[in-house]
């Protein structure tokens, strides 16, 4: 396999070619923070949350879905970079209805780890408290669906799509008003489509998708299985030949 | 077709014209039609007819003549005589005008003759929509005989793919779509992309509010689009393409549709065209009226049936498009540039214009001025001329406050730089951008507080809510701004719209949300004090905005008297 190298924050380091930039930071020890992002699920750069400043590039590029190139010259931790994701995440906490004492996730939830790691604890805008969401759909056997945690990640429609290849989830609507839908918008207990797996519970970063029964802080989720079974895959370890 | 046979239709249609002592031309584009068009052309049929007059006068409908305000129009072509438009013209009118005019020989006088000394179409240069007063956008043979497809035909007969992408090189022109991206280093890109099938899209889904160029081009002149999506399908190795046209276009799409079909039929578009090994098919796409569908990747998504989103560049449609294939992407008035480019020469062109902007420009002159319509006007004519000589000045008195241009992308530039030459580098430098080419003049009744909550509303509805800082950034920066014009603001508020206006600008994924906070950024650094008497006096300058209807802040304060007043017997 052929190297690349290239320099993040002043050092010179060194990437496998292929590799996206995010890859290439977290090779090099170098975290970025991400939302939408999940290794195994096709990455869309949706979140912002991993931009980084490349020389000579007018735009902040997302590290997900840009290629470390020979020779890039990448900052990932500016002053300006840490302030544009910290606003992104006060948005975030400013959409819709996130109040961790109440929420099934508590504890496992990916959007309250990035705002501790990058020192959120409020946001500055006003809440948007949305009224017009749908209820909490419970009529599936195992999973809810509560929309006021929804961060529109779209991780458990591609997860749906690319791991189970049900596509039973999707989204409608557009700008603040995009929902999480099931099949052709109805109640996901009588999706004929789901195959019950739980894989988009497991990748959800929210408490959005939770275990019917659970309660507050009580959930657990594992998503390392998506990076598994890309890898099985793609060494056709389950091939029949 | 052969070279032979393009030249006889050519032929053919030009006696065909000469031999009529005068001809009617009916602008028949949308603002007519909407303004009664329709009823004009009826009747000046059913009058030619009565009096039996068929072989004499012809009655034809155009594309769009440019004062769209004063519809419907009637243009009357003698022989030997120069042409007198009419407007405003009625049915009643239209018989009057066919029976002194045309069979009378007298130029009738009035309110209804617009004379074509008139400022409005002295400044202007027609490039792309030459034709359109007089062609039929429906009839072949018309666009033929206005020396239609010549240029397809030079460039298959007698020029490589290399050759016009050089030629169009030299001519400077830059993409119309608004971005300006050189249109030949563009094609280039293509050109030698690797891949074994190439598409190539021609973008007509405009959305601005108060633009219509893309349609009118499509409308006028359906075929010089497709011509130049013909040399640009030529020019980069593609065999297939798309318009992708708004369905709220009816008109264009059905004339677009009939073009194809039409030029399928006379072999000008279809297999081996003109002989030659090039083959070239066009499918026309509908979008269904999302406005992000209008920005390139989100425009690819949707013509591939998928939900219209917006993806990450790179990769680049030129290296990787529809279906993960190459893919040149266009506006259709950067197509209808092509034909004449290659025509009469690259370096005809780029004598118009300024050093970086070459060429003419297609706006859509709307909101206060006295002349509103479509106007083609060289790249660099100052402000100045496009609104007090081309559009008539402000009407009823009023003042000049500013000019908004590009749309909801765009910015709102003030009367101090009335004179600033238009191109893409000066807009860019004010904090507007050249867009597609919406112009909307404001005069001194406009709330430039009002104008920037309208556009962010209309940003805000359009997000296609993929990234977080459009999503959510645009409503945020409309509750602020709807706070300011209701008077419950404070004046930290316009340093938190500042600041999130430029996270927007930065971190959003496509060109929706990195323009969307232009319009409020730039009223806010030219009109600035009027956001903060909003604030500080809670007073609308110019008291278009109920500041008084929310008094949220104040009826905290003002609680106590109230009640005071309301217990008073």
């Amino acid at each position: 396999m052929s190297v690349i190298t290239l320099t993040l924050n002043g050092q010179e380091v060194s990437a496998p070619a292929g590799a996206t930039l995010l890859e290439a930071c977290r090779q090099n020890g170098v975290d970025l923070p991400t939302l939408c992002h999940l290794e195994g699920l096709t990455p869309v750069g949706a979140c912002r949350l991993c931009l980084v400043k490349v020389e000579g590039q007018r735009r902040l590029v997302p590290a997900c879905t840009t290629e470390a190139q020979d020779g890039m010259k990448v900052e990932t931790h500016t002053e300006q970079l840490m302030e544009y994701r910290k606003m992104i995440l006060e948005l975030l906490l400013s959409e819709r209805n996130h109040i961790c004492s109440v929420c099934v996730a508590n504890g496992c939830c990916e959007l309250r780890s990035r705002c501790a790691e990058l020192g959120v604890d409020h946001t500055r805008f006003e809440y948007r408290c949305p009224t017009d969401l749908p209820s909490i759909d419970l009529t599936h056997e195992r999973n809810g669906l509560d929309h006021n945690r929804c961060i529109s990640c779209t991780r458990c429609i591609r997860a749906c799509d690319q791991i189970e290849g049900a596509h039973t989830l999707d989204m409608e609507g557009r700008g603040a008003a995009n929902r999480i839908i099931v099949d052709m918008h109805q109640n996901w207990g009588k999706s004929s489509t789901c195959t019950k797996c739980g894989k988009c519970v497991n990748v959800c970063p929210t408490g959005t998708l939770f275990w019917r029964g659970s309660t507050v802080a009580e959930m657990q989720k594992d998503v390392g299985f998506v990076h598994w079974i890309k890898e099985g895959r793609e060494k056709k370890q389950w091939s029949v030949i | 077709m052969t070279r032979e046979e393009l030249q006889n239709m050519a032929q053919r249609e030009q006696e065909k014209r000469r031999a009529f002592r005068c001809r009617l031309l009916v602008c028949y584009s949308t603002p007519c039609i909407s303004s009664g068009a329709e009823g004009v052309r009826k009747a000046l049929v059913d009058a030619v007819k009565e009096r039996n007059l068929n072989a004499e006068i012809d009655v034809t409908c155009t594309g769009c003549v440019g004062p769209c305000s004063r519809g419907p129009l009637v243009t009357v072509r003698m022989k030997d005589r120069e042409d007198i438009i009419y407007q405003h013209v009625t049915p009643e009118f239209a018989v009057q005008i066919l029976e002194k005019h045309a069979i009378g020989n007298e130029v009738l006088s009035g309110e209804n003759v617009l004379s074509k000394d008139h400022p409005f179409f002295a400044k202007q240069l027609k490039v792309v929509l030459a034709n359109s007063p007089f062609i039929d956008p429906e009839s072949l043979e018309s666009y033929v005989g206005a020396g239609g497809f010549t240029a397809l035909q030079k460039v298959l007969e007698e020029m490589t793919p290399e050759q016009v992408v050089e030629e169009i090189k030299k001519s400077g022109l830059r993409g119309r779509g608004g971005g300006g991206f050189p249109t030949g280093l563009k094609w280039d890109l293509v050109r030698k992309a690797k891949g074994e099938k190439k598409y190539l899209v021609a973008n007509g889904d405009e959305g601005d509010p108060g633009a219509y160029m893309d349609r009118t081009t499509m409308e006028s002149d359906p075929f010089l689009v497709l011509e130049g999506m013909a040399i640009a399908a030529y020019a980069v190795g593609a065999d297939q393409g798309y318009i992708y046209v708004r369905a709220e276009y009816p008109l264009a799409a059905a004339r677009l549709g009939k073009a194809i079909k039409l030029a399928e039929k006379a072999e000008i578009l279809g297999n081996r065209i003109f002989g030659s090994n090039f083959n070239f098919r066009v499918d026309i796409r509908l979008g269904a009226g999302a406005f992000v569908c209008g920005e390139e990747t989100g425009l690819l998504t949707s013509v591939m049936g998928r939900r219209g989103q917006p993806y990450p560049r790179p990769p680049f449609p030129a290296n990787s498009g529809l279906w993960g294939c190459p893919t040149l992407i266009n506006n259709v008035e950067t197509y209808g540039n092509i034909a004449p480019i290659i025509n009469r020469g690259g370096d005809w062109y780029a004598s118009i214009g300024t050093e970086k902007s070459k060429g003419t420009k297609i706006f859509a002159l709307a909101g206060e001025i006295n002349n509103t319509g479509l106007i083609e006007v060289p790249m660099g004519i100052t402000l100045r001329e496009v609104v007090y000589d081309i559009g008539g000045g402000i009407p009823k008195g009023r003042s000049f406050k500013a000019a908004q241009t590009g749309g909801p992308s765009g910015g709102c530039i003030p009367a101090d730089y009335l004179d600033t030459p238009i191109d893409y580098e000066n807009l860019a430098a004010l904090g507007s951008i050249m867009g597609s080419g919406g112009l909307v003049i404001m005069n001194d009744r406009s709330c430039m507080v009002d104008v920037a909550r309208f556009f962010m509303d209309f940003c805000r509805d359009e997000s296609c809510g993929k990234c977080i800082p459009c999503r959510v950034g645009t409503s945020q920066m409309l509750r602020i701004l709807e706070r300011i014009c209701n008077g419950s603001a404070v004046m930290e508020d316009l340093d938190k719209l500042q600041e999130l206006g430029k996270m927007v600008q930065d971190t959003s994924l496509c060109g929706l949300g990195f323009t969307s906070p232009n319009p409020t950024l730039s009223t806010l650094r030219y009109f600035r004090d009027e956001y903060e008497a909003h604030i500080r006096e809670r007073k609308c300058p110019t008291g278009v905005c109920p500041v008084n209807e929310v008094p949220l802040r104040e009826l905290v304060h003002e609680l106590p008297r109230r009640i005071k007043e309301a217990a008073k017997p």
